[in-house]
């Protein structure tokens, strides 16, 4: 229910509020992008339809670097 | 595109949770979580370091209750076109289903998001089009912007959403299960932000970590989890920052704030919890199915409904007990032929442990 997929906006239409996402595996779908702030090339999680938030793919990448760190201090705490 | 594969990172975070030597017990409330854990054996692995993690009522379907349903087949049955997401219509009602009454005839159709009922209700004007909203934080603004659009007079909406901090919260007062740490949901945390969380670890010194998942979101939350409880801390960390962030959506808080209050809702399992669900505001009642067909849905009022004989997703749902422990699992109860909605949905813990494991694998 709550599976969210990561897609690439590749055609928006900003005053009906809808984009075509590209899911990189030849799968492109509509998806209601009113709940974000989003621009063409963006990626997006997509939920039921609906983009829920912008993603980042450089953070993706920092976040295992990050973890790595994380790891070898021992922690935040 | 985004994935978060790193075997020798796995590997190093069991071998760190391994040095810490724990016997713990912690519970994740999504669907997402529990397919992660099983299918790549997460559970077996973490078992070996002395941890335990269960599912507890994060299953949409799962916790819908069966009054719901059977609103829904009155309405079907009464002449209105239905529509739900796929797993729904497979719930068993106390002698149907959605699909059994759409074998009958009757007007019941699947869609993948609220967007695709708001079409059905515009090319066909001449019908009642109801759409069964369910789903937590993540998919609540889906209905609110929809609602907000204002859509044909003949959509309206059955409203089963329900929401997370308080189910939580309902699940610790019922003091049932020893929970050690609790991994909350990515998605509806993208949602609602990491802030929710705050008084769980406040009021009951349980520490929290937001998890992704990709099963080093999830070896890395239960690490983070660890360290909090070797620390004598309990609060609420984010391991899934690449997309969680503590304020959360504000633009889609703010469309569930305009659209729904908070109301007490009760969950497949447990009783009625308070403030876990969400209400349409009067601005919108007009959207409201209970509201519009009250007539049609009168003969319920004074019903009582039991969960299906021998069932006990109610059970699995509040993390007391397993698949594995309910005699019906697996024999009676399968995927084709489901008893309850764990083994229907695909994020049912039953589902999950039966598609996954070794002798059902075709």
């Amino acid at each position: 229910m709550c599976l969210a997929i990561p897609g690439k906006i590749i055609e928006i239409d900003n005053e009906k509020e809808i984009a075509i996402i590209d899911y990189g595996d030849g799968t492109k779908r509509k998806a209601n992008v009113n709940l974000v702030d989003v621009k063409l090339g963006d990626y997006v999680l997509v939920h039921a339809g609906f983009a829920i938030e912008k993603l980042n793919e450089k953070e993706a990448q920092e976040t295992l670097d990050l973890f790595r760190e994380m790891l070898s201090a021992g922690g935040y705490n | 595109m985004f994935s978060l594969r790193d075997k020798k990172l796995a590997r190093d975070i069991v071998i760190e949770i391994k040095k810490l030597d724990v016997n713990l017990k912690f519970m994740h409330v999504c669907g997402t979580h529990q397919d992660t854990l099983i299918k790549h054996g997460l559970d077996v692995l973490l078992k070996e370091c002395g941890i335990e993690i269960g599912q507890g009522p994060g299953c949409p379907v799962c916790v819908t209750t069966q009054r719901e349903i059977e609103e829904m087949l009155i309405l079907a049955q009464k002449g209105k076109t239905v529509t739900t997401f796929g797993d729904m219509i497979n719930v068993p009602g106390e002698k149907q289903s959605l699909q059994s009454i759409r074998t009958e005839g009757y007007d019941v159709r699947m869609v993948y998001g609220i967007d695709d009922a708001v079409s059905i209700a515009e090319t066909n004007r001449d019908k009642e089009v109801v759409f069964m909203a369910i789903g937590f934080e993540t998919t609540a603004p889906t209905t609110a912007s929809v609602l907000l659009k204002n859509p044909p007079s003949n959509f309206s909406i059955l409203c089963c959403h329900r929401t997370i901090p308080y189910a939580l919260k309902a699940l610790l007062d019922m003091g049932e299960i020893k929970i050690d740490g609790l991994i909350e949901p990515g998605h509806v945390s993208t949602i609602i932000g990491t802030r929710p969380y705050e008084f769980i670890s406040e009021d009951y010194y349980i520490p929290q970590v937001v998890a992704g998942f990709e099963p080093i979101d999830i070896l890395m939350a239960v690490w983070m989890l660890v360290k909090q409880i070797k620390n004598e801390k309990a609060y609420i960390q984010n391991e899934y920052i690449r997309v969680v962030k503590d304020e959360g959506n504000v633009k889609a808080q703010m469309a569930i704030n305009e659209v729904f209050k908070p109301g007490d809702i009760k969950w497949r399992g447990f009783p009625v919890i308070p403030q876990s669900g969400l209400v349409l505001r009067k601005k919108f009642e007009k959207y409201d199915a209970r509201k519009k067909f009250a007539m049609d849905l009168d003969v319920l009022k004074k019903r009582e409904f039991k969960d299906p004989k021998g069932c006990r997703c109610g059970e699995l749902l509040r993390g007391i007990s397993s698949p594995h422990e309910c005699p019906l699992f697996g024999k009676i109860c399968k995927p084709e032929k489901p008893v309850g909605p764990c083994m229907v949905s695909i994020e049912g813990s039953c589902n999950i442990e039966y598609r996954y494991s070794e002798k059902n694998k075709k």
